[in-house]
């Protein structure tokens, strides 16, 4: 068994908000009124224990937490009830060229800035180089900071946290330094120090950088941990959450949306204008309303790979388009076209539409692989004219539990010779 | 604790050196400036001490500059003092620690400047003709650790209140004025002697600044040992007010990243 790193025991953690903080002993005493506030519950009642070397991703939507445990883990700051302790030697990478002080020279700064994080002047010595090396600054290490372009102070100052050699490393929402080769150089540097035995505890929204580095996930909401165990255990659950949530926020918009579009017609030109970048066509009918749904008819947007897919769309007509054709296309969220077809690909019969009415789009088994993916949508008539061509009129996004890669899923059978089958 | 604010001995280095080459930066005069400032005050004091109301003192430029010196470095501790961990609330906000730190490496800043201006003090004794005791000189460093740990203690309890009542800034601008004109820096510690005797009582056993002056003008002036009745005061009122400045710090930092 290796040994416990972090011990958190039901930890409690309030924040007082203020609703009009005095700042002086005046304001304090003469408006004791308004010293009234609300204990607001970040944490409550959490109890995680992260063993040495291990590689923990904390994820949770925006204001659940994750970021406050990361500050107690830190010791910024401190616990209302509960226990925290941290074993050894304590780097963050929260807050990237602290210190950092811009008439220095870049040397003379990687000493203030690692001694912040408690080194000592012969530990900095030792590491110098390997600062300097790691920041690829060697050119200008002796100019001024304020020199500097913020890339490059970035990755100076990334280069001092990383190379401070912590017993436990904290990261929130990790890698945004510099261009795509430091970033990868970074990624590898992380993957090294893990291999040395250094716990990490990483924050992020990214769930796909969480699973290629973490061996565990913490899923935390409101102040308490809903789920911990494996990336892609997890992962999917979260996302359904989150879906549902974004489904529910998407409803509450709308109907906000339609409320002031109501009360201020004037404002609809505007949105139109915003919408024409996405739509062209010749108005002859209008798609009003797409919705995506899963098997049972329930509105969702997000689905495990291979689920049934429909999508409703609900359109009104102007004018009598004859020989109508009804177009989707998939894309995935980075441009990729992954499937597209229509009404007469699909061989339907010619059919006209005179009145307002509701399609369905039913796809059995939607087997695109993990990511994001947009929904064009297109009414044309006979002769290819676009009548209404609406471009990512709706979206939805995958997730799975295998780990197959590419765009979609292939069914496949894998058929060994004999002579290894029969082992 | 104790061992890691000892293993955090780098960052207090690097604050002070980085305090005491920004102090004045971009001015003309540079760090003439850490001499001019007091040189001035001791002129202007010894304008009226000696000239328009006279004290009657020997060398009364002498008598003032001695105590004068360690005073304003005193004074500085406290007042500037007490924003060390409010002008740092980034660091303290985003990273981790120690804060005591913050208080240590700004006291150590002013004791650095402290020394510095001693090359004033012996300037002024020499040029006096004053016999400079060597054995009183070595006493010197006592002395100034002495009030060294009492200027941090007490800073460490001004820093911390600052952050919770941004008010104790300009309080202590005032107390501090009132503490100079209480501490015999500028008349000589016998005007007590005409006080009632608990007034006297408070003045030089209380105030923990009497002590620390008296020895340092024994030494410089006088020419003489301080006694150690008045070292061992000093040194006990010192940890007195460290140790209690310790204990608020350590009470009140636990808040210091919700409150900046």
């Amino acid at each position: 068994m290796a040994e416990n790193s972090i011990v958190i025991k039901d930890l409690t953690k309030k924040f007082k908000v203020y609703f009009d903080k005095g700042q002086s002993f005046k304001e304090r005493i003469l408006f004791r009124g308004r010293n009234r506030h609300e204990d607001r519950v970040v944490l409550d009642g959490i109890s995680l224990t992260v063993k040495k070397g291990e590689a923990v991703g904390l994820i949770g939507h925006n204001g659940c937490g994750k970021s406050t445990l990361l500050k107690l883990m830190t010791r910024i700051l401190y616990p209302d009830k509960g226990t925290i302790d941290v074993k050894g030697r304590v780097s963050s990478l929260i807050e990237l060229g602290a210190g950092f002080h811009p008439d220095m020279s870049g040397r003379e700064n990687i000493y203030t800035n690692a001694s912040i994080f408690g080194l000592s002047k012969k530990e900095i010595d030792r590491r110098l180089d390997d600062i300097i090396a790691f920041s690829e600054l060697e050119e200008f290490i002796d100019n001024p900071v304020r020199t500097y372009s913020s890339g490059m102070y970035m990755r100076l100052a990334f280069s001092v946290a990383i190379n401070v050699n912590a017993d436990v490393l904290l990261i929130d929402e990790i890698l945004a330094v510099g261009d795509t080769n430091f970033q990868a150089k970074c990624f590898s540097k992380l993957q090294e120090i893990k291999a040395k035995g250094t716990t990490i505890v990483i924050v992020s929204h990214s769930l796909e950088q969480i699973e290629a580095f973490c061996d565990r996930t913490v899923w935390i909401n409101d102040g308490k941990i809903v789920a911990d165990g494996l990336p892609r255990d997890i992962h999917p659950e979260y996302l359904d959450y989150m879906g549902q949530l974004r489904n529910d926020q998407l409803k509450k918009e709308k109907a906000r949306e339609e409320d002031s579009a109501k009360e201020e017609s004037g404002e609809e030109e505007t949105e139109e204008k915003e919408e024409d970048k996405k739509r062209f066509g010749n108005g002859d009918a209008k798609i009003t309303n797409v919705k995506i749904l899963d098997k049972d008819g329930e509105e969702k947007t997000v689905f495990h790979v291979g689920s049934k897919i429909t999508i409703r769309v609900t359109f009104k007509v102007k004018k009598k388009i004859e020989d109508a054709v009804f177009g989707v296309g998939i894309f995935r969220n980075d441009g990729v076209y992954c499937y597209g077809t229509n009404t007469r690909i699909d061989r339907l019969p010619k059919f006209d539409i005179e009145k307002d009415g509701v399609l369905e789009i039913e796809m059995p088994v939607v087997d695109l692989l993990p990511g994001k993916y947009l929904v064009d949508l297109a009414i044309q008539s006979g002769n290819w004219v676009p009548v209404d061509y609406y471009k990512e009129a709706c979206s939805f996004e995958t997730y799975s539990k295998r780990e197959d890669c590419g765009i979609v899923r292939i069914n496949q059978t894998w058929h060994l010779p004999e002579d290894i089958r029969k082992e | 604790m104790f061992k890691e604010i000892w293993d955090y001995r780098q960052m207090i280095i690097s604050l002070v050196r980085k305090d005491l080459r920004g102090r004045y930066k971009g001015s003309v005069l540079g760090f003439l400036w850490t001499f001019l400032n007091p040189l001035f005050q001791i002129l202007v004091y010894s304008f009226v001490f000696a000239v328009i109301l006279p004290t009657g003192m020997d060398k009364y430029y002498l008598f003032l500059t001695v105590a004068l010196i360690p005073w304003i470095f005193f004074q500085a501790s406290i007042t500037g003092g007490s924003t060390s961990v409010l002008s740092q609330k980034d660091l303290v906000k985003k990273i981790y620690f120690p804060r005591e730190v913050l208080p240590i490496s700004y006291v150590t800043s002013c004791f650095v400047n402290m020394l510095l201006c001693f090359i004033v003090v012996f300037a002024v004794v020499i040029i006096s003709g004053t016999k400079i005791l060597l054995l009183g000189i070595l006493y010197l460093p006592v002395i100034m650790i002495i009030e060294y740990i009492l200027a941090l203690g007490i800073a460490m309890i001004t820093s911390a209140l600052t952050v919770y009542f941004r008010d104790v800034e300009h309080i202590l601008s005032i107390i501090s004025m009132i503490w100079m004109y209480l501490t015999p820096v500028v008349y000589p510690k016998e005007r007590y002697d005409n006080l009632p005797p608990k007034i006297k009582f408070v003045m030089t056993h209380i105030n923990p600044m009497t002590p620390v002056i008296n020895a340092y003008r024994t030494i410089l002036y006088e020419s003489k040992l301080p006694d150690m009745s008045t070292l061992l005061e000093a040194l006990g009122l010192g940890v007195f007010f460290l140790v209690a400045g310790f204990f608020v710090f350590g009470k009140l930092k636990k808040h210091f990243a919700e409150e900046l």
